[in-house]
């Protein structure tokens, strides 16, 4: 050893006197716009709250007390749980670095498991449910099995279960609808979401307190135990989160299953919403629960963004969709506005990500 | 004495291409295996193959003299290897304590871990804190920053100390030195004489002759899929050495039995 050291140069002798400072870097960046780029890298959900607080203050000024009550805004939570709840489970697919076209029809299915084994096989609602509940986590273990086994792509394996489900839901429940005053005498538990508590002029409903708890505990969940973190590193960099250790195919399979119980408790709170059990119910669920998950700074990529800026992307759809009814405008406006703030979200999120610190 | 770490006979085929071609590999308790070869000699795949990340098509794998079978890296890591990969796996978006515990998180003490399986950040960090500290990294500032706001020297430095911080049986290094500037450098060669005074044996695989023929009890040189020869760094040159690897000399009858 001695023998080779000695006659390669012994360049690293002169480390020892090496400046032992850490390195330091004059950020010469210090204006308004480059503090507020660094505030929006930190918490990315800071830009979807400042739109959504933005657009209830402008319409608020234009509309007055008709748009800023206590009735006004709660009746915007109402109109947006369902997309609320499932945006929750399409986040949580999102952040794996996949997307998930099959909520909307897993939550139909489910809600009509629920409906037509009340009435049509006389099981007791809450087994009923408990059936609904059990279908939609079967169709996430469906689609997780495909992703992470057989590692299909999330895009064709939930546009081909979308299709699938859609059909069964169909020839199932043989296009019957469940009316809601049958619904109320037999089996008033399926439209227990819809349940309303009053508080001064705010109307909550159950559904919307779920909304809002559901997203509370997966905030928690995603960011403060180790499922979550694993479910932000296989939406990162799947060989990376496998090599140091994650469990992937397991994860993502524990994600599309939740994900599924989260859609088949949308169904749920479908009955409530609508009163009735519907199959042709719901059918634009995927898309809207994308649009929210969006505007909420979710990346689309994987493994960024926070669930309470899916909720706050959901509220934005729903303000603007209030707001603009209430100024007469037509509808058309409001879905030329969501989609500008579609495009306008992820100009955003690429903006925020050119600074790394 | 029996090798704490043994591969008899590996095989690993892609497609038609013999990655490893009916390879033995020994690993000694307490010392440092230097590992080297040419680009696309197998390297790699050898130390996937004996650390879990990809499974052999044939051949055994023995730790401590017990055949074992890693279907995955965390079965290697649960029998006490860790491995830092060329590529580093760790999360970018996700903060250093983060990826130093990723599959291996701390939960609080009490009914918060317990029912709410609420991860013990603080102590996570501390501990993150004082293995990078041992390492001299302390120039990342905040232990939370995510690991994509680090330069590339620093990462390998988190995947080192994540290495050492964990390893009991066998650790290994692939390529550790290869993003790392003279400094950082060898304060890597000198964590890896410290592990190793901890009795604990090292893979060390590099290109760097330097760094291989200073720290390396002996060099296992890997040629064309298989074992070539192993040498004592103090009989050999490092010019033997390369000449070894890239077959311009063939190595003495009596070695290839080593």
């Amino acid at each position: 050893m001695s023998e080779t050291t000695s006659r390669s140069d012994d360049y690293e002798s002169v480390i020892g006197q090496s400046a032992q400072g850490i390195a330091e870097f004059d950020d010469d960046r210090h204006g308004l716009i480059h503090k507020v780029q660094h505030a929006l890298h930190v918490t990315p959900s800071l830009v979807p709250l400042i739109v959504l607080l933005l657009s209830i203050i402008i319409f608020g000024i234009l509309l007055g007390s008709k748009f800023f009550s206590p009735f006004a805004l709660t009746l915007i939570l109402q109109q947006v749980q369902i997309v609320g709840i499932l945006g929750a489970a399409q986040s949580l697919v999102i952040l794996t670095a996949g997307i998930d076209l099959s909520v909307g029809a897993i939550m139909v299915l489910s809600s009509v498991v629920m409906g037509q084994f009340t009435f049509r096989y006389g099981i007791p609602a809450p087994m009923a449910i408990a059936f609904g509940l059990a279908c939609g986590t079967l169709c996430g273990f469906i689609n997780g099995w495909l992703v992470a086994k057989v590692k299909l792509p999330p895009f064709i394996v939930t546009l081909g279960m979308w299709q699938i489900v859609l059909a069964t839901n169909f020839l199932y429940s043989a296009n019957e609808t469940i009316r809601s005053q049958d619904i109320a005498a037999e089996a008033p538990m399926l439209q227990l979401f819809g349940a309303k508590v009053q508080i001064g002029g705010a109307v909550l409903t159950v559904g919307v307190i779920f909304m809002v708890l559901l997203v509370v505990v997966l905030a928690y969940v995603l960011k403060h135990t180790a499922w979550g973190r694993h479910v932000y590193a296989v939406g990162d960099d799947p060989e990376a989160a496998e090599l140091s250790g994650v469990q992937v195919k397991r994860t993502l399979i524990s994600v599309y299953m939740l994900s599924g119980l989260i859609c088949a408790f949308a169904g749920w709170a479908l009955i409530g919403r609508i009163g009735s059990v519907s199959p042709t119910s719901g059918q634009l669920g995927n898309i809207e629960s994308i649009t929210a998950v969006v505007i909420g700074g979710i990346s689309l990529f994987g493994g960024r963004g926070s669930i309470m800026g899916m909720l706050f992307g959901a509220l934005i759809v729903g303000v603007f969709t209030l707001g603009l009814r209430l100024l007469g405008a037509d509808a058309q406006w409001t879905y030329l506005l969501i989609g500008l703030l579609i495009i306008a979200a992820v100009a955003v999120d690429q903006w925020i990500r050119k600074v790394s610190v | 004495m029996e090798p704490i770490l043994k591969g008899r006979n590996l095989v690993k085929r892609y497609g038609k291409v013999t990655a490893l071609d009916h390879c033995d590999f020994d690993l000694y308790p307490g010392e440092i295996l230097g590992v080297i070869g040419d680009n696309g000699a197998g390297k790699s795949t050898l130390i996937k193959a004996v650390s879990g990340a990809v499974t052999p098509d044939a051949g055994e794998v023995f730790l401590d003299g017990k055949k074992v079978k890693f279907a995955s890296p965390l079965d290697a890591r649960g029998a006490g290897i860790e491995t830092v990969y060329q590529t580093l796996a760790m999360s970018p978006a996700l903060s250093i304590a983060d990826n130093m515990f990723m599959g291996r998180e701390l939960r609080k003490p009490g009914v918060m871990g317990k029912w709410f399986r609420k991860l013990d950040r603080p102590a996570m960090e501390k501990f993150a804190r004082d293995k990078l500290s041992e390492l001299g990294l302390m120039t990342i500032q905040n232990i939370n920053q995510a690991v994509e706001t680090l330069s590339g020297g620093q990462r390998q430095g988190v995947a080192v100390a994540r290495a050492a911080a964990f390893g009991s049986k066998v650790i290994i290094l692939d390529e550790p030195t290869a993003a790392l500037g003279v400094k950082e450098s060898r304060r890597v060669l000198e964590l890896i004489l410290d592990v190793k005074s901890r009795g604990i044996p090292i893979i060390l695989i590099s290109h760097n002759m330097p760094h291989v023929f200073e720290v390396a009890d002996r060099i296992h040189i890997h040629r064309l899929g298989k074992r070539l020869c192993v040498i004592k760094p103090g009989d050999y040159s490092m010019s033997d050495a390369v000449a070894f690897m890239t077959g311009a000399k063939e190595p003495d009858p009596e070695m290839l039995a080593a």
